[in-house]
């Protein structure tokens, strides 16, 4: 008999009940809770008069409508402070293991507190009404997005019905090159398997490359598996998982730490395991990524041209690309880095942890932004970011460079507060999505790297960040 | 939820293939605390000319002429074709919330993005998958006749077609029987909480640490 997948493991341990027809009871360990999708779910538990099963199960923390800036004017939409209130409220009257109301010293992307705070072990079963909880997957832990009935219905039952989904292999050998990060490579993985590309499947990336990554480099290969169709991405613990954990709050300690790192090194697949799919790529194939449409899929290695519909042969794809460069307001044929951008956000749960910063700040370091970009912000993904940024002195070169340097929150990711495009600017953003209006209605979105970021901003288009990346090492 | 048992209902074709959650209900309109109001606002940056804000009357906003949905021929439609990976990006429960309260109760795609699909459930509509060669045959044919109309049918599960040409799809029993009879899934789980309640003790003995 074959070995089992990392996908098996977490799955066998969670199956509480299975019907014939393969539909299965999964228990839930970890609950995490945002304002926009969890109103109706608190709702329909009272209107039931249910309570919720396991409110220590539950993290929660308020983060999409929240301004990042002028907290002391306090939320000023009024439709989005009902949200964040009414979130508040059901927390008070429910339960909750952690809550960071806004304005709090820890507050920030339910996708970065959780994991900073210890919230996420390796694993456990992690659900949250949020596509982009694939992002703790990184920790060996089965995670996935889910809808607001099924928030209720966790909320209710500490359970989730569901139907195995198949298991695909995709591994990444070889080296990096250097100004080539996490981000590229999910994106690179995108490209090469589409945005259904994992429709049906959790995916588990292995190979040299992911194993090089640090801990917050895998939470943004995770981060991205929804966007390639899959609702889950892990990767197996090693001593790097073990590392990053150890001394978290909520992280068990002393002998109970070492019962559980005992369970956690095996949570990784076998070696004779068998992958419903396997794809391969190789390290030194890939280069920084650019999407130049609105769909991440629609994606080139720097150095490329945005493509010629006339070369398309399948006629859906074919009008997906006209439509794409119509809203883009972008020429085939013509070249990535000749593409001009207007605004620069470097944040979201994908890419605003303390290593993108970091990597952000190398490239803006000493130099200033180019004079066509109105607005360029950075949006720390958490406090705890934000104050070992300014530790570091990260908020300063930011600042120096042009920069807003601003409180944590999802932000113009989904632009749901104040950040946002007006209809035709073009961003760099290094968030997950560049659907049509995502980034506020009309809005041009490019996802790119934080370091692609940065330099996009000190040149005013898309630069290939290796060459600056040479140019900072030599000096 | 509410039952589905059958339909025979005005097709309407949206010829896109990649349709995310964001195109089907913008962000704006995420800010409600309600489950239900987002019919007028369902593709909203597609279907009018002027922006929209969540609580705006839509009786009297530009349409987009150009947009299918606002065809003179496609009024009343219930059953929405669509191309592939439809409903992909982020898993808001408001999109099907709009579907359904735009008067939709039935889809048929090459594919559905994971969670959409599952979330569709959950509110009463049924997304069929067929095959591509299916599914542009329906196109085609819906485009070419003015009051195309599909007959589904959950219990035998088929589609026909006016011309009488017919295929079948797969539903979990599961899903079918919480579909046909309107059940409240939490009110059938909770009859299992015994199994929860064992589980629970059983998961807790071998790993206490994610009760603490």
């Amino acid at each position: 008999m074959a070995g089992k997948t990392l996908y098996d493991k977490l799955w066998d341990t969670h199956e509480v009940r299975r019907e014939e027809d393969g539909t299965c009871l999964l228990y839930i360990d970890r609950h995490l809770v945002h304002e926009v999708t969890s109103p109706q779910a608190f709702e329909g538990l009272r209107i039931a008069g249910r309570k919720a099963w396991r409110s220590s199960s539950v993290v929660a923390v308020p983060d999409h409508n929240t301004p990042t800036n002028h907290w002391d004017r306090d939320i000023e939409d009024p439709i989005s402070k009902t949200q964040v209130d009414t979130l508040d409220a059901n927390i008070k009257e429910f339960g909750s293991l952690i809550y960071f109301p806004f304005k709090h010293k820890n507050q920030g992307i339910i996708h970065v507190i959780a994991p900073e705070n210890g919230a996420i072990l390796p694993g456990m079963t992690v659900v949250c009404g949020d596509s982009h909880t694939a992002t703790h997957g990184a920790f060996a832990a089965l995670a996935h997005g889910i809808g607001t009935s099924e928030v209720e219905h966790v909320l209710a039952t500490q359970t989730l019905i569901q139907k195995k989904s198949k298991a695909m292999l995709v591994k990444v050998d070889g080296k990096l090159g250097l100004g080539v990060t996490a981000k590229d490579v999910a994106l690179a993985i995108i490209g090469k398997i589409g945005t259904a590309g994992g429709t049906g499947y959790c995916i588990e990336f292995a190979g040299s490359v992911f194993r090089d990554l640090s801990m917050e480099g895998r939470m943004t290969v995770c981060n991205l598996a929804i966007e390639a169709g899959a609702r889950a991405g892990i990767i197996g613990v090693d001593d790097k998982t073990i590392a990053y954990l150890k001394g978290r709050p909520n992280v068990p300690a002393g002998a109970a730490w070492d019962t559980a790192v005992g369970y956690w090194n095996t949570l990784h697949s076998d070696a004779d395991a068998q992958f419903d799919k396997v794809v391969e790529l190789n390290a030194a194939d890939i280069e920084p990524q650019v999407t130049w449409g609105t769909s991440p899929e629609q994606v080139l290695a720097v150095g490329g041209r945005v493509p010629n519909p006339a070369n398309e042969a399948d006629a859906t794809k074919r009008t997906g690309i006209e439509n794409a460069l119509k809203y883009m307001g972008l020429q085939a044929d013509m070249a990535i880095t000749d593409i001009k951008i207007d605004k620069v956000f470097i944040g979201s749960c994908t890419n605003s942890r303390i290593e993108d910063l970091r990597a952000a700040s190398v490239v803006a370091k000493g130099k200033k932004i180019a004079s066509n970009i109105t607005l360029a912000i950075v949006v720390p993904g958490s406090g705890i970011v934000k104050r070992q940024a300014e530790e570091e002195g990260l908020d300063k070169i930011f600042i120096d460079a042009g920069f807003e340097w601003r409180e944590p929150g999802c932000s113009m990711c989904l632009a749901m507060n104040a950040d946002r495009l007006s209809p035709g600017e073009r961003c760099a953003s290094t968030s997950n999505r560049n659907f049509e209006g995502r980034q506020g209605p009309g809005g041009r979105t490019h996802l790119v790297s934080p370091a692609m970021a940065a330099a996009a901003a000190i040149a005013g288009h898309f630069v290939d960040v290796r060459i600056d990346t040479a140019a900072t090492a030599e000096a | 939820m509410k039952a589905f048992t059958k339909i025979n209902g005005l097709a309407a074709p949206l010829d896109r293939a990649n349709v995310d959650t964001d195109a089907i209900i913008p962000k704006q309109f995420l800010k409600s605390i309600k489950r239900s109001g987002f019919g007028p606002y369902l593709f909203d940056e597609w279907r009018y000319l002027d922006h929209g804000e969540p609580g705006m009357d839509c009786t009297n906003r530009p349409k987009n002429p150009d947009f299918i949905l606002n065809k003179p021929r496609y009024q009343g439609a219930q059953v929405l074709l669509a191309r592939e990976n439809f409903g992909c990006g982020s898993s808001r429960e408001h999109a099907p919330w709009a579907i359904e309260d735009f008067g939709f109760s039935v889809m048929i795609a090459p594919s559905f993005a994971d969670i959409f699909f599952s979330n569709s459930y959950k509110n009463g509509i049924l997304p069929i998958v067929a095959s591509a060669e299916i599914v542009d045959r329906l196109f085609k044919e819906c485009e070419a006749t003015e009051g195309y109309k599909l007959n589904v049918d959950l219990e035998t599960q088929t589609v026909t077609t006016p011309s009488g040409f017919s295929f079948g799809f797969d539903i979990t029993p599961h899903r079918k029987h919480c579909l046909l009879n309107g059940l409240d899934e939490i009110g059938l789980t909770l009859m299992h909480a015994d199994d929860i309640k064992a589980f629970e003790t059983k998961h807790k003995a071998v790993q206490p640490w994610l009760f603490a």
